[in-house]
């Protein structure tokens, strides 16, 4: 199998896996860091959301062979100690009930962000909507990425 | 009126105590059952396991306290709130309180503590008894060093302070306290007295969840464990006639194919090769039972509604009689489609099968049950078994059922490694345990612009109400009432669904009384409260429900929600309902926008006794009402010739954040000791957004979901 040289939260890794190989599956069984999560595998609840640039991108559906040379980041790279200020909105919040989702939610509102300093509403609902809660903390979510965004301004 | 009280409890057989070699005292309990004689908490730390007690408190000799249990949290926060009620009557400070989850090497199986919105209820009385004791014990112990009575001393946030100023921390006498004798008759605080109890708390793992630490079932790992990943059949009533694995063995990774009943695991090292190999795997299917279709349980269902063939589950008075001499007789019919649980972190099991013993580890709530089962299926003694609980991401029912930690212990005996079992989302919503689809007709007989009659028939594919729930309301305030059920055989697996039995039965109640308050001109809330006037003082004690806490929580909805004085363009719509020990009323506020009804806003009222974390118990409140719109609003699910039709997000609709109405809750103040709130807050919703839609756009709903039928006709009252 080909070793790909992967830039993740900072730190270079060389992974041996098919090129087919997720990113999501990369990151959880050849790097054991469980912290993405998996949910559907067809980018459609978010669970699995990682930074590839910057940008917040589905990682079940990104290949392992497309992302060398890329600066991934993930929920274990996103600060020290729980630092950023979406962590901390989501833990005054109180936003998590099983929590299996949340990593995703806050790789999503983290480069929303990131992208849009003063966002309404509206804005956060459309940013996040492509991210599921089964439990529905969503009301909680929102709020979150509120108080984040008036920490980061 | 049923008495909502707790199970007795007798301290000096639940709670031991030991001294622990490092410092600090260690205190084993066990709640709902009596600890083994000769059960005695280990003095090393390390050496805690769950099988004589199910959870320990740690009292170190710097007055620092750790409760360790390991209790399952699938996200209703009882890992939160549990260990506050300990903490509320040892009177420590909540911030010297650290929870941590029991380790995961236990050698025998866990005890499951407790599941089903009743963790807090049944735990109320025992956990701060255990607390209580323990704090008695560090007074004992001071009281003894000072030689005073006790009855001179008190206690303030971990420190023992006798009448005349001495103060000791619970520290420095944890080593006396744990040579007492545990004493008995400890009185609880006064709830005017609580100081932890009714404050927030913040979810004691969210800094793990936040940070992405390994948490859940999907994230465990042992060395040498292979994933599988499984072929199942692939509709109910399929079975497998043969398979060839030539394509999948050639995958590079693909480690062995192993054939366990119906069902062929692909072995990899990891998950990716594993499902690779699952989808090269080539197999013929073949049947000799019935391969079901939606249409045809719609017709099966319709005909048990229409026929005869009914189990009573109550009866009073004569319903016959009244519909013979009604003026007017109100016959609506609502209906509903399966539904998949959907737990975000799909389903997953790890299973070790040696020689020597069994080991499964996982997110499942029934540990014991699944121990036996395993036992049974590996032709094991069960003492060979043990079951250790991960973090659940959600349950809503589904983890209740072991059937794969069954499937991992088969694949991992077979394989004679370690092994993962992990569902894809495909899996996991085809091989489900659904919600059953089912239809209730409710009658009414109306004498002189009164009910004098109600007539409930539910048909169900397989078994659905059963139990208490016919002693819900409306049984008692109408004088002829009844409750008939009527089910069908089917090979489509049905289970529990959050709220079982009521999530849907309210919609159809809730939307029924509505409508007779149209048909009788009536107002909504005066016809729902004089009804309850007629079940108070009642005498029958199958009654469960309170009348006037059913009273309260809708007349507190009528104020907070502006009921009757909602802006331009906003439509409300009102529900209340009992279940799960918990009293609720909700309004829903629908607008339109581009004449399409969208839920703004719910108002919730609940009823739960005391509120023991009222942050964590808001965030059930708000999660059971946004998902008890969203199913009703979009939740739909068939099958073709046995087969799932969605098996994916991108069919299957669950409601997103964009289209979630803001949650405002209201708590009715109280010292009952407290119910359930995983569940309750989710039957009443899907009423009270069908009544605003009604108030909206004229259409009643009969169906689910809304938005399959919003364009349906309302039938001629």
């Amino acid at each position: 199998m080909p070793i790909f040289d992967l830039k993740i939260n900072g730190q270079s890794h060389a992974v041996d896996a098919d090129q087919d190989t997720p990113l999501l599956w990369v990151l959880r069984d050849h790097l054991n860091m469980v912290g993405t999560k998996f949910g559907c595998g067809i980018g459609q609840c978010g669970a699995c959301t990682v930074h590839v640039d910057g940008s917040a991108t589905r990682s079940c559906l990104l290949k392992v062979s497309m992302v060398q040379d890329m600066e991934i980041t993930t929920i274990e790279g996103i600060s020290d100690n729980a630092s950023h200020p979406v962590q901390q909105a989501w833990k005054e919040i109180d936003v998590p009930q099983c929590g299996y989702c949340q990593a995703g939610q806050i790789m999503s509102a983290t480069a929303f962000l990131n992208q849009n300093t003063n966002p309404s509403k509206s804005d956060i609902r459309d940013a996040m909507s492509g991210n599921i809660c089964r439990c529905a903390s969503y009301n909680r979510i929102e709020k979150a990425v509120e108080l984040a965004a008036s920490k980061m301004s | 009126m049923k008495n909502i009280g707790s199970p007795s409890f007798s301290r000096r057989s639940f709670i031991r105590t030991s001294a622990l070699a490092g410092g600090g005292m260690l205190i084993g309990f066990n709640l709902f059952q009596a600890c083994k004689p000769e059960a005695t908490p280990p003095v090393d730390i390390s050496q805690l396991n769950f099988n004589d007690f199910n959870a320990f408190i740690k009292i170190a000799d710097n007055g620092m306290v750790t409760i360790f249990s390991p209790n399952p949290e699938i996200g209703q926060g009882v890992k939160t709130a549990m260990p506050m009620l300990i903490a509320e009557e040892l009177d420590v400070a909540w911030e010297n309180v650290h929870v941590v989850q029991g380790a995961l090497d236990t050698k025998n199986f866990t005890r499951q503590v407790a599941g089903g919105s009743q963790s807090i209820r049944q735990g109320w009385e025992p956990l701060r008894q255990t607390g209580a004791t323990a704090r008695q014990m560090l007074i004992n112990a001071a009281a003894a060093k000072w030689g005073v009575d006790s009855s001179e001393c008190k206690t303030e946030n971990g420190v023992i302070i006798h009448a005349n100023g001495d103060r000791l921390g619970y520290g420095e006498v944890v080593k006396e306290a744990a040579a007492l004798k545990v004493p008995e008759n400890i009185t609880l605080k006064d709830p005017k007295d609580f100081k932890i109890i009714g404050t927030d708390a913040s979810n004691v793992d969210v800094d793990k969840i936040i940070t992405g630490k390994p948490l859940f079932g999907l994230d465990y790992k042992e060395e040498g464990m292979m994933y599988a990943v499984v072929l199942r059949p692939p509709a109910f009533g399929k079975k497998i006639a043969d398979y060839d694995d030539t394509d999948a063995k050639a995958i590079s990774g693909v480690q062995e194919v192993i054939k366990f009943g119906d069902k062929i695991a692909v072995l990899a090292k990891d998950t990716w090769t594993a499902m690779k190999g699952r989808n090269a795997l080539k197999a013929n299917w073949t049947s000799d039972a019935k391969l079901e279709n939606t249409e045809e349980h719609d017709k099966i269902l319709t005909d048990l509604l229409n026929g005869k063939e009914f189990k009573t589950l109550r009866a009073d008075g004569d319903v016959n009689k009244a519909f013979a001499a009604a003026d007017k007789i109100v016959e609506r019919t609502y209906e509903s489609p399966f539904l998949p649980h959907n737990c975000m972190e799909p389903m997953n099991f790890f299973a070790d099968v040696s020689a020597e013993k069994v080991r499964l580890v996982g997110p499942i709530q029934t540990p014991e049950r699944t121990a036996s089962r395993v036992a049974e299926l590996l032709e094991r003694d069960v003492n060979d078994i043990s079951v250790e609980m991960t973090r659940m991401g959600g349950g809503f029912g589904r983890r209740l059922y072991g059937d794969f930690a069954l499937e991992a212990a088969e694949i991992s005996k077979i394989a004679q490694k370690p092994v993962q079992v992990i569902y894809s989302r495909e899996d996991d919503m085809s091989a489900g345990i659904y919600r059953p689809s089912i239809k209730y007709k409710i009658s009414a007989s109306i004498k002189d612009d009164k009910i004098t009659g109600y007539h409930l028939k539910e048909a169900s594919v397989n078994s659905n109400m059963y139990g208490l729930i016919p002693n819900f309301f409306p049984a008692g305030a109408i004088e002829n009432y009844q409750v008939d059920v009527a089910s069908y055989d089917s090979n489509i697996t049905t289970g529990a669904w959050r709220a079982p039995y009521t999530n849907f039965l309210s919609f159809a109640e809730q939307s029924f009384f509505d409508e007779i308050a149209e048909i009788l001109e009536e107002d909504r809330i005066k016809l729902r409260l004089d009804l309850l006037q007629k079940v108070k003082g009642t005498t029958d004690e199958r009654i469960q429900y309170s009348p006037e806490r059913l009273e309260k929580v809708i007349q507190v909805a009528v104020d907070k929600s502006g009921w009757g004085n909602a802006k331009e363009g906003v439509y409300q719509g009102f529900s209340a309902y009992y279940c799960h020990n918990t009293h609720v009323a909700e309004v829903a506020d629908v607008v339109l926008e581009n004449d399409i009804p969208v839920v703004k806003k719910v108002t919730c009222v609940v009823d739960c006794g005391i509120v023991v974390n009222p942050l964590g118990a808001k965030n059930q409140i708000e999660g059971g009402v946004i998902d008890g719109v969203g199913h009703a609003m979009y939740g739909d699910f068939s099958f073709k010739n046995g087969e799932p039709q969605d098996k994916n997000f991108n069919t299957y609709r669950l409601i997103r954040i964009n289209e979630t109405p803001e949650v405002e809750t209201h708590f009715i103040e109280s010292d009952i000791a407290p119910t359930g709130l995983g569940e309750p807050t989710l039957p009443p919703a899907g009423a009270a957004v069908a009544n605003a839609i009604k108030a909206a756009k004229g259409i009643r709903l009969y169906k689910q979901p809304f938005i399959k039928h919003m364009k349906a006709k309302a039938p001629l009252g």
